[in-house]
């Protein structure tokens, strides 16, 4: 028997308020030392909140912070840093038109030349090889990870926080992860691992503290449960059942993109090379694929936002219609409808009401009469798309950047489904976004297809994508894989194609 | 102690109606201040820049007579402004307007023509937007910025109209300064109030703000430069034109410079001089946000700026201050009115540095 | 003296204002904040130094008071833009406002008087060169200091650590604060930095380049100095080159009437403007050199 040992880290009734949402409130938590401790919650548990509260970044209103037993007050980053104290964030924390040396200057002291050469001997050690002097808008994803989480080791802590760490990994790298992760674990580090997937959390924690609403409503063992129980404690109730997988019979084809090539002139973007993919009425197909990968240049060529000369137009039809180089507005009318992946600022205008918000793309459905706007056209249309997609607020009134992000994406969803679109393009449809209301929209969409629309779904989720979609391609380093049938492709062969060894794994389609 | 900024859950209409009126008297409050510690007496000054615009007729004419020019630059750059298109050179495109206009008096003397005054007015208004539409042309061929160009082209517009008043178009009977022949009165705008020195160019003005408050609140072209200005990536994503926002906000703020400036040298000015460029662009900037870039609200601005202006006039005689002492006012009056402007979307708390709440 | 020697021997000094001020706003703008009042900062700089300068007749009392000056008037601009968060651009307008009728309030008593300026240092081994020794590398004291802060500013903002927190602020202020950054403080230091600069670059203007006060003396200065941070493409060493060509243009117009030329000086007092603008235009066009050098938050408030 030894003496009991303090935890590491333990909070005790840490609450935290953002004007009226508490997003924290009576928190307790003790993180030992040499564990793995999950954080698990859904989206808006609270699970950011307090890794901010632990590393610094906000203050908590009430409760107290113990470091090795002794009540803390962590009043900046730099304070935690001094404890050990280190965090991976999720949106990492790396500025692009620095090298990765100088990030790592940033918080870590040293000379630049000297510390190239720790972060070199360090990712020999660890796996998490990366070049000190590449500048870090021309590093992949997961690079980026390796430079977050190399910036944190080169400070010697004793308790790692990672925000959602596989959120930006192909499956083959997040076994990768974990392996970095239990040899630090070895040497006694504590890792604070935050995430809402199930199956890694049982695979990689010894323990879990569950949070739903900004409270904890579980702490345990996670190898011991199941998913199931896992999940109940995490949403509330039992997760919903996935949708039964229909066939449909798929029309005529809709959008088809024939050698797309684009050449990006943004030095912090993505060149597309030969694409080719077509979407059928009745189908969705979807697009996997780690952010960062040309998603968001894929999106933009598609909707028209990024122009291409005549020369290109027909390297993207509508209807069969070449419409390359075509704008925004020409597609619009042909019946294209775009959820884009960021809402606020893109999908909608923060400062606007959701009935102006509605007149943004719904202005053809009678809301503008010879140039003049109907305000009682753009309430009814407004009213309508509240009512019919679930959407919590107030009324038409409401500005877009009140509503949160479940229910934003619903009125967007919502918008975009009434304008009874041939073809609907919808980017990162759950980021950020509860599980009730994910579920919602998938429903949404698998009804939309079934009605004969053809739907393109472009996610980092793996799991959605397999829910949804009947075909799938993968988009790596701008280029896309073979179309590969849901039914009979499994998640390691799209992983391959994700790392771009897809010739590496055979395909059965 | 740090300002903390909570975001409110809806615009607050108090703010918006106190936030200039604050800004307003405080800027009263630091100006007297100021004066009081340059030994000028802050009662006199009260007294010339607020009482004395008022006192007379003929003060409060001149008011109106001020109140067209800022009035219609004003509402010309708002929307603009509000597009997230920063014309600053209203000065210039005024400038041009002016010279533009000018040319038909210049060449015809001693004409009748009723036709001379519309084709004035037309060619000032074009040649306003002619030195806009090289901003525009720059901005979305070059991609250069708007800001420093329309400056540039102020500047410039400066320099000919120094040129053209130095050589060309002098007076050859002038006694040598620098300004053209008197224009004939079919060159003169209809004075509106007999009497005084007001021209019909305050009803252009209040049309011109009719016209914007429909473009603005009513119009889907107005809601589309709205959408430019507030989240430029949603307007690309709704297939708004960002190149049409920006030739349309440049075209119309040179349109109305142009417009005015036509309107001083065929209205109180009579010819074509340099005092044509008295700072009426640089000031409708200040009438524009003061009015809360919103068309009703810069009636009020440009009305009240108008009468500050004539005060300053006043002061000079009666206050013993310079000409400066306007533009300080002016200066301290956006500053203020741009703090006061958080207000509506946000409430400002004052922390106290406790451990640390956020930076 | 021939045309060439007027050049060589004026340029440094008549770039220096400029450079002064567009060294400052390159600070400012790293950090993610758009000044747009360098105008009125300076115009205000030029009279305080002015004034200070001649009671005292001590130039470098002058500086500090310029200096003192523009701190001043841009902390007001600080607390508008990064307490209010109020946008930027009318922030900047309304300064620069304020700036230029201060300076006409405190110079009134001032206008059209002089002072001597400062004695020109030739510099040891590089005055000795032939040609361009006597003239290019014979100035006074702030010309010389003033290239040294462009050096340090090109070191500092590559190599030190301060410089790179300047640059992490301004490219993404929400990273920077998540590891610990407090960037209002940050901007702030950076917006005083740049007012101090821009002050002492009118006191330069008015105390040893003109050296008179007169109204309106800036000339337009403090906008083509906003003009070079952008043909620099925010570097600090494109900056100087800049400053030097605008030096170098804004000389033209006495040399060409020196050499008989029958030009309107209207014409050539245009110049500049027309360089700039066409500068700013082939700068600006190249479209992913403008991506990789801009600053990405620049004029976007920060709150939390």
């Amino acid at each position: 028997m030894t003496v009991p040992q303090p935890p590491l880290l333990s909070l005790q009734a840490v609450s935290k308020r953002y004007g009226a949402v508490k997003a924290n409130s009576g928190i307790d938590l003790a993180v030992d030392s040499g564990s793995i401790h999950a954080i698990l919650g859904e989206n808006g548990a609270g699970k950011s909140t307090l890794m901010k509260l632990i590393y610094g970044v906000e203050t908590p209103d009430e409760g107290r912070i113990l470091w090795k037993g002794q009540p803390v007050t962590l009043s900046s980053p730099a304070d935690a840093r001094r404890l050990g104290i280190g965090m991976v964030f999720q949106h990492f924390s790396l500025f692009e038109t620095l090298s990765v040396v100088q990030n790592i200057a940033l918080i870590v002291p040293g000379s630049q030349k000297a510390l190239a050469a720790r972060i070199r001997a360090l990712g020999a050690e660890f796996g998490l090889t990366v070049d000190p002097e590449a500048m870090v808008h021309t590093l992949s994803v997961g690079e980026r990870q390796r430079v977050e989480i190399i910036r944190c080791l080169l400070l010697n802590p004793e308790l790692l926080i990672l925000d959602e760490p596989t959120s930006v990994l192909p499956p083959q790298s997040v076994l990768r992860l974990f392996h970095t992760l239990r040899a630090l674990q070895a040497k006694g580090m504590a890792i604070l691992f935050i995430s809402h997937k199930l199956e890694e959390i049982k695979a990689l924690c010894d323990t879990a503290t569950i949070l739903r609403g900004g409270q904890v409503t579980g702490r345990l063992t996670p190898r011991d449960h199941s998913a199931a129980a896992l999940a109940t404690l995490m949403i509330g109730r039992a997760m919903p059942p996935p949708m039964p997988a229909t066939t449909h019979a798929r029309g005529e084809a809709r959008l088809q993109l024939s050698g797309l090539t684009y050449r990006n002139d943004d030095p912090f973007g993505v060149s597309l090379s030969d694409l080719s993919l077509t979407v059928h009425s009745g189908e969705i197909v979807g697009i996997a694929g780690i952010s960062g990968n040309g998603q968001q240049e894929l999106a933009a060529l598609i909707s028209g936002e990024i122009g291409q000369p005549p020369s290109q137009r027909d390297t993207i039809r509508l209807n069969g219609q070449p419409v390359g180089h075509a704008g925004v507005a020409a597609r619009r009318r042909m019946g294209f409808a775009f959820v884009p992946e960021e809402r606020l600022g893109r999908g909608a205008v923060p400062d606007m009401s959701l009935g102006d918000n509605a007149l943004l793309t719904a202005h053809g459905r009678g809301l503008v009469t010879k140039g003049f706007i109907s305000r009682q056209a753009e309430r009814h249309f407004s009213t309508d798309c509240i009512a019919r997609f679930d959407v919590r607020t107030p009324g038409p009134e409401a500005e877009a950047g009140a509503l949160s992000g479940g229910n934003l994406q619903k009125f967007i969803m919502g918008r975009e489904i009434m304008l009874d679109p041939g073809m609907l393009l919808v980017a990162q449809p759950t980021w950020g976004v509860d599980i009730g209301a994910a579920t919602d929209i998938r429903q949404r969409l698998i009804e939309m297809r079934n009605a004969g629309a053809a739907i393109l779904v472009i996610s980092e989720e793996l799991e959605e994508l397999f829910q949804i979609c009947d075909r799938l391609h993968v988009l790596h380093k701008g280029a896309l894989s073979p179309s590969l049938p849901v039914a009979t492709t499994t998640v390691e062969q799209v992983g391959a194609h994700m790392i771009g060894a897809g010739a590496a794994v055979p395909v059965t389609a | 102690m740090r300002l903390a900024l909570i975001r409110r859950d809806r615009a607050s209409r108090r703010a918006m109606v106190l936030a200039p009126v604050l800004a307003f008297g405080l800027s009263i409050l630091a100006s007297l201040a100021l004066f009081a510690v340059l030994g000028k007496s802050p009662g006199l000054a009260l007294y010339a820049l607020l009482l004395e615009p008022f006192l007379t007729w003929y003060n409060f004419s001149e008011v109106l007579l001020k109140m067209a020019p800022l009035l219609l630059i004003a509402q010309g750059l708002a929307i603009g402004f509000r597009a997230n298109v920063f014309n600053i050179g209203a000065e210039g495109q005024l400038v041009m307007g002016a010279i533009g206009a000018s040319a038909f008096p210049v060449f015809f003397p001693e004409a009748t023509s009723g036709l001379m005054l519309p084709a004035m007015l037309l060619t000032g208004a074009a040649s306003g937007m002619v030195w806009a539409g090289i901003a525009a042309l720059f901005r979305t061929r070059f991609n250069a910025n708007e800001i420093l160009v329309t400056l540039m082209l102020t500047l410039i517009s400066v320099q000919v109209l120094n040129y053209l008043l130095l050589g060309p178009w002098k007076d050859p009977k002038g006694f040598n300064f620098p300004q053209s022949v008197r224009f004939p009165d079919a060159a003169l705008l209809p004075i509106l109030l007999p009497g005084t020195r007001v021209t019909i160019a305050l009803l252009f003005a209040l049309a011109a703000s009719g016209l914007a408050h429909v473009l603005m609140r009513h119009r889907f072209s107005g809601f589309q430069l709205l959408v430019a200005g507030l989240a430029p990536r949603a307007a690309s994503y709704a297939g708004f034109s960002a190149r049409r926002a920006i030739w349309v906000s440049l075209l119309l703020g040179g349109l109305a410079a142009g417009l005015a400036g036509a309107a001083e040298v065929a209205g109180p000015l009579g010819q074509l001089q340099r005092s044509v460029s008295t700072g009426y662009g640089y000031s409708a900037i200040i009438v524009a946000y003061l009015g809360g870039l919103n068309p009703i609200g810069i009636v009020v601005s440009a009305f009240v700026m108008a009468a500050i202006s004539i005060g300053g006039d006043n002061a000079m005689v009666t206050a013993d201050l310079p000409v400066a002492a306007v533009w300080v006012f002016q200066g301290l009056l956006l500053t203020f009115y741009l703090c006061g402007l958080t207000f509506i979307r946000h409430r400002v708390v004052l922390e106290r540095a406790k451990p640390r709440a956020r930076p | 003296m021939n045309a060439v020697d007027f050049i060589l021997a004026g340029m440094l000094a008549a770039a220096t204002p400029m450079l002064l001020a567009a060294l400052g706003e390159l600070v400012v703008e790293r950090s993610g904040v758009l000044n747009l009042g360098l105008e009125g900062i300076m115009a205000l700089g030029a009279s305080l130094g002015f004034i200070v300068a001649h009671g005292t007749q001590n130039h470098a009392l002058g500086f500090a008071a310029a200096a003192g000056g523009g701190v001043a008037i841009s902390l007001i601009f600080a607390v508008v833009v990064l307490g209010f968060a109020a946008n930027q651009v009318a922030a900047g307008l309304a300064i620069g406002i304020l700036g230029t009728g201060l300076s006409s309030l405190f110079g009134k008593a001032y206008e059209s008087r002089t002072i001597d300026g400062l004695p020109k240092l030739a510099l040891p081994l590089l005055s000795d060169l032939p040609v361009v020794g006597p003239t290019l590398f014979t100035q006074d004291i702030v010309v010389w200091l003033t290239l040294l802060v462009a050096v340090a500013l090109w070191a500092a903002l590559n190599h030190s650590r301060l410089g790179l927190i300047i640059r992490a602020v301004g490219e993404n202020p929400h990273a920077a604060r998540a590891i610990g950054f407090r960037v209002l403080r940050v901007r702030c230091a950076a917006i005083a930095f740049g007012g101090a600069m821009a002050g002492i670059a009118g006191a330069y203007a008015s105390t040893v380049y003109t050296p008179l006060w007169a109204d309106g003396m800036i000339a337009g200065r403090g906008w083509i100095a906003l003009a070079l941070v952008v043909f620099g493409t925010w570097a600090a060493g494109r900056i100087v080159f800049g400053a030097l060509l605008f030096g170098a243009l804004s000389l033209g117009e006495l040399t060409t009437q020196a050499a008989g030329v029958n030009i309107p000086s209207q014409v050539l007092a245009c110049v500049p403007y027309v360089v700039t603008i066409l500068m700013l235009a082939a700068i600006s066009s190249n479209r992913r050199r403008m991506r990789l050098n801009t600053i990405a938050s620049l004029g976007q408030p920060f709150s939390r």
